[in-house]
């Protein structure tokens, strides 16, 4: 049987033409509107609270919709996104140094390798100037130069300095900016919000999607929600390799359910792979560890020049190690983009010089920094990362250098949508890491928060109307037969993940389906391995339903539970990830495939053959592929020099 | 060859039950893992005893959510300072060690499971006035507002509050007065956040109260248990607002 | 079910309806502000504590310097406590000043332990259950202690003080005898348990000062990072001098400089 089988292209309808600066204003203009007194008869269910869901469902309640928002975690202000450490990019030009809206858009078409769309992006550097204005105006605390004035620093990939930060903490103070918002319209009445909840399947009636099936996880009931219009905001699948920097609950389930509703779900295999992370220090682990990208600006990469080398680093002299990434390319050196920097730690290590247990890690190394800036400046610009470091290597970076090894940190690939952000699925649109639209193949530093504050703050609120205009929408009543059958759904597979009674916890299928994705889908791809990967996956997949252990039942707080139904569709998109992997065989941004390479070892790329977005339709059996052609009319497609 | 341990861990099935304390044996735990990735290995062993695992709160496993509780040995967060339960490592502990985990106690933090309690308090104090009123797009550009780096230095210190509720819990008050104050302090201490600084502290106030914390009585548990340090001053800061509050009304 | 916007008033159908609706208990919700609530908020509460606590501390060292009159002599001490009856005279009449100071101290008394009292039963409610495990000793362990029970021992002393130096009734003297004989004989030698327990209860009260004069600046709003040091200086400092002067007078007393 054929992997998949190819369908009818796709295209991306609501981008007006015309100058691309132009375009967001025109959308704007041509789309319809909903008189304010309108607005609180049309209700809309967002799921996720980070940056983007945050921020969109604090902005729909200003705008007077009614906003159900859903979050798995007890509080909206724990979503991942406060994670994020390094910072924020806009292109504001503070510094004077070159930069502008032009330029960030293409910076980022570059840093995505050519994979993204073009008139997504340029909106995304529009609105880049607007979000800092409306996070400083929140009281989000950036830091600041003496003068009062905000700060910047530069990021990887580019080389101008536009990007805002708040010490190493800028997901955290731009998330609670969010969160604040949004419980100030909870206060008002016009959002209500349910912590604790999970979305488990999507309501579609006719074609358009109309709400959502959701478990309390504390008492376990089955609820469901309709609504007028959905929005997804529900973060990436990089817990699919178990793995990650990414937080224990994260999780596919909200946009594979509508994915197997109908949604296409697009560029699965792009996964973007952190090189600054904290290497695996045993069995045991259970997640990893990211130490801002910001590091490497003050922080030199190397490795000993020798293999096998087991000095400890400060008995390794000048003249012995490799300051690799400052030797390939002279003019990024450290600041290269994140795929560029991970994939050669990964040939550094292969090559048997790295360093630490297993020689699984690089050095990242302070010293010449420590020695120009001074201990204290240093520990001004880095102190919470390098307590961090210490906290869980019990090594203290003043003293050792680090040692960092990539980890999976972000997906670009996500539901796909169209330039209103919303799916295939009509009323279902898709917001921050959850989309696909925006970042190509790889995605460039502090452009995520980005990213997540333009669509919730910005674009969705904008776009949306236009959509909700069409309404009023007919009542839904929990007794329709589509709502009934979603309930149905859900409680039919929880009642299935209890009764299996077997001999292994979730967790363990868990780990061996995420080592199975490193080894094969992770920093380097080929298609034998891929293959083999298909093969593994769906064998595991069985034994999952066959021999799974899920203590308790519904009825009470389950985290087995909760674990379990997430695996079984990580299980699922597993297999797309390697499909897609395989059919795309080019090198491009955080997907590398090992056939498809420079004679001096850098990704190659196949414009002829590729330069699509590959939004998977699912069928159950072999998915459906359908292209989105990427049309380059304001940037010329190069090949990625960080030489 | 890794440590023996033995945990005394609060059971208690949900709100309605009474719960109580639960001993179990650990043996090969390794100084490397996390305080959680030690729970992780109970209860790998427990599901596949038959047995309810431990729940407990935890996301993202790196200090920031401010998810993860855990009364470790009578203090939150356990023993080391400045650290969240799930950055504690096993290398602060000794083999053989008796270890008492409880979970957050506080009337206002009612136990849903076992060491799982349900803070939404905290939001609802958030809720009461806890932001700056300012709706997206009516923001003014962001040099326009500058802001005395001393002061930014300041508001910052407050506002890496994770919300995780330690404060409630080593209170021997069970007040949530270091939580409100940080918030009070990041913003009365920025421009923006002066037009709502009287109004905002004294309904996050009485919204504290309203929610069955107790009184604050400067005991500075609360600093010394948190994971952010957040400065014993915020609350100074908070009770001058109050005052100033009082005397405008 | 239906959503009420507030400012608004209007009720609308509740299109995204949720089904099986679980009635969860109604989120506490504080009242509107109204003037003076502040001050019954439990920041409030901490502020007349503060304030009494301050008028108190100031009694304290008015008094403490007439104890020390005690060194000057018979004459000078039983003048003085005469004196204290006379202030104001003749636009006064006779001890109205004593007694208005009698009547703020009372009052303050009352609100310093209604506060206290009302604060401590607020924090037995807020923790219904309590932990398994203490810790041995962190921050300010012993500051809950030594106020909330250190304070109730005070109490019982000042009752026993006022019984035995103002109105004489467990004096060994009697209420009719002159203050300096009071003193005299209320601490000499073979009273020694006597002069113990008031050192005990001094000691008590320099510890409960030692904690509140520092708090009662933080709760008035007045500490700052920079001046904690000097904060905690200034209130040890007050604590023991008040020590060392109210318990000069007895111990003098007991080892017979004063007789």
């Amino acid at each position: 049987m054929d992997l998949f089988t190819e369908g009818e292209p796709i295209h991306d309808t609501r981008a007006p033409d015309g100058p691309i600066e132009e375009r967001w204003d025109q959308r704007r203009f041509g789309g319809k509107l909903v008189n304010p007194a309108n607005r609180r008869k049309l209700s809309v269910i967002v799921v996720g609270t980070g940056l983007a869901g945050g921020s969109a469902a604090a902005t729909l309640g200003e705008l007077g919709y009614r906003v159900k928002s859903f979050c798995y975690q007890d509080s909206p202000r724990r979503a991942h996104s406060i994670a994020a450490q390094g910072g924020i990019n806009a292109a504001k030009n503070y510094r004077n140094d070159g930069d502008s809206i032009q330029r960030l858009f293409y910076d980022t078409v570059k840093g995505g390798d050519y994979r993204s769309r073009e008139s997504n992006v340029h909106r995304l550097a529009q609105v880049s100037v607007e979000i800092i204005d409306q996070c400083v105006a929140q009281g989000v605390p950036f830091a600041r130069e003496y003068g009062g004035l905000l700060d910047t620093r530069s990021f990887g990939g580019v080389q101008v300095s536009r990007t805002f930060y708040a010490r190493g903490q800028t997901g955290q103070q731009l998330l609670l900016g969010a969160y604040q918002a949004l419980e100030r319209q909870v206060a008002a009445g016009t959002v209500e919000m349910f912590t604790r909840h999970e979305m488990l399947e999507l309501i579609v009636i006719d074609g358009v999607a109309r709400g959502i099936v959701a478990r309390d996880m504390v008492t376990g009931e089955i609820e469901t929600h309709t609504a007028d219009a959905v929005v997804l905001a529900s973060g990436g699948y990089g817990n699919v390799f178990f793995l990650s920097t990414n937080a224990k609950g994260c999780n596919v389930t909200a946009t594979w359910r509508a994915h197997r509703k109908g949604a296409l779900f697009a560029n699965p295999c792009y996964t973007q792979i952190h090189p600054t992370c904290i290497p695996q220090s045993g069995e045991h682990q259970s997640k990893l560890t990211l130490m801002s990208e910001s590091l490497r600006n003050d922080g030199r990469v190397w490795v000993p020049v020798a293999k096998g080398d087991t000095r400890a680093p400060g008995d390794i002299p000048e003249d012995e190690r490799d300051y690799y990434l400052e030797r390939r390319y002279p003019s990024f050196g450290n600041l290269v983009p994140r795929d560029i920097a991970s994939r050669a730690a990964k040939s550094v290590c292969d090559e048997g010089r790295g360093v630490g247990p297993g020689g699984l890690g690089v050095y990242l190394d302070f010293a010449e920094a420590i020695a120009r800036l001074g201990r204290d400046a240093v520990a001004n610009k880095y102190g919470n990362l390098f307590e961090m470091y210490e906290r869980i290597t019990g090594e203290d970076p003043f003293e050792v250098p680090m040692r960092i090894y990539p980890a999976v940190h972000y997906t670009m690939g996500g539901l796909w949508v169209d330039y209103d952000l919303q799916s295939t699925i009509p009323g279902l649109f898709v917001i921050g890491e959850a989309n696909f639209s925006d970042h190509g193949a790889n995605r460039l530093g502090a452009s995520a928060l980005m990213q997540g504050l333009a669509d919730g703050y910005f674009v969705l609120p904008n776009t949306i109307s236009d959509y909700l205009s069409g309404g009023p929408f007919e009542k839904v009543g929990d007794d329709h037969e589509a709502v009934v059958a979603a309930r149905k759904t859900v409680t039919d597979r929880i009642e299935r993940l209890l009764s299996i009674d077997g001999d292994r916890t979730p967790d363990s299928f868990h780990r061996e389906l995420g080592a199975l994705m490193w080894e094969y889908c992770g920093m380097e791809r080929t298609d034998e391995g891929l293959r083999k990967a298909l093969d593994r996956i769906r064998e595991l997949r069985t034994e999952f339903w066959g021999s799974v252990k899920v203590p308790g039942e519904n009825e009470e707080l389950n985290q087995a539970l909760e674990k379990a139904g997430r695996i079984a569709d990580f299980f699922e998109l597993a297999e797309l990830m390697c499909v897609d992997a395989l059919h795309r065989a080019e090198s491009c941004g955080g997907h590398f495939r090992a056939e498809s390479q420079t004679p001096d070892g850098e990704a190659l790329r196949d414009d002829e053959n590729f330069a699509y977005v590959a939004a998977w339709e699912y069928t159950g059996e072999a998915p459906v592929l359908h292209k989105e052609n990427l049309e380059y009319e304001n940037v010329k497609m190069v090949q990625r020099s960080y030489k | 060859m890794g440590m023996k341990l033995t945990l005394k861990i609060w059971r208690q099935k949900d709100g309605a039950d009474k719960g109580r304390m639960v001993p179990y044996e650990l043996e090969d735990i390794s100084p490397d893992m996390s305080f959680l990735e030690m729970l992780d290995v109970l209860n790998e062993r427990l599901i596949l005893d038959g047995e309810d695992p431990v729940a407990f709160d935890h996301d993202c496993r790196e200090g920031i959510c401010g998810m993860c509780s855990l009364v470790i040995d009578g203090t939150p967060h356990g023993p080391q300072r400045a650290t969240t339960t799930c950055q504690l490592h096993m290398r602060h502990f000794q083999d053989g060690d008796v270890i008492t985990i409880e979970p957050w106690r506080a009337g206002a933090f009612p136990v849903i499971k076992d060491l799982v309690v349900d803070r939404t308090a905290l939001d609802r104090i958030i809720q009461a006035g806890g932001y700056v009123s300012a709706p997206t797009g009516s923001a003014p550009d962001a040099a326009a507002i500058p802001v005395p780096q001393a002061d930014a230095h300041d508001a910052f210190d407050a506002a890496t509050c994770i919300g995780c509720g330690a404060c409630v819990a080593a209170c021997p008050n069970a007040s949530a007065m270091l939580f409100t104050a940080a918030k009070v302090t990041h913003l009365g201490l920025l421009p923006q956040g002066q037009p709502e600084r009287y109004g905002r502290v004294t309904a996050m106030v009485a919204q504290m109260d309203a929610e069955g914390f107790g009184g604050c009585t400067n005991t500075g548990e609360c600093t010394a248990v948190c994971p952010k340090g957040i400065p014993f001053e915020t609350i100074t800061r908070l009770n001058a607002d109050l005052l100033t509050a009082a005397r405008r009304s | 079910m239906s959503w009420t916007y507030p400012g608004i008033g209007h009720n609308f159908p509740d299109v995204a309806s949720r089904s099986n609706t679980v009635t969860a208990p109604r989120p506490p919700r504080a009242a509107a502000a109204r003037p003076g609530s502040v001050y019954r908020s439990s920041v409030g509460k901490k502020a007349v504590m503060a304030v009494t606590g301050a008028i108190l501390v100031l009694y304290l060292v008015a008094h403490m310097v007439g104890n020390l009159k005690v060194f000057l002599g018979r004459a000078d001490f039983d003048h003085y406590a005469h004196w204290l009856r006379t202030i104001g005279e003749p636009a006064l009449p006779h001890r109205v000043f004593l007694t208005i100071v009698e009547v703020v101290l009372t009052v303050a008394v009352i609100l310093h332990m209604w506060s206290a009292v009302s604060l401590a039963r607020r924090a037995r409610r807020a923790r219904p259950v309590r932990y398994a495990v203490r810790p041995a000793a962190r921050e300010h362990r012993y500051a809950t202690h030594v106020m909330r029970y250190g304070g109730v021992v005070i109490l019982l002393f000042v009752i026993w003080h006022l019984l035995d130096l103002t109105f004489g009734a467990v004096n060994p003297r009697g209420g009719g005898a002159e203050p300096y004989d009071k003193v005299v004989a209320d601490f000499a030698p073979s009273h020694w348990y006597v002069t113990a327990f008031y050192v005990i209860a001094v000691i008590m009260v320099g510890l409960h000062l030692r904690h509140g004069i520092w708090s009662a600046f933080q709760t008035l709003g007045l500490g700052r990072r920079r001046r904690q040091r000097g904060l905690r200086l200034f209130a040890g400092t007050v604590a023991a001098l008040l020590v060392i002067g109210f318990v000069s007078v007895p111990v003098m007393v007991t080892i017979g400089v004063v007789s």
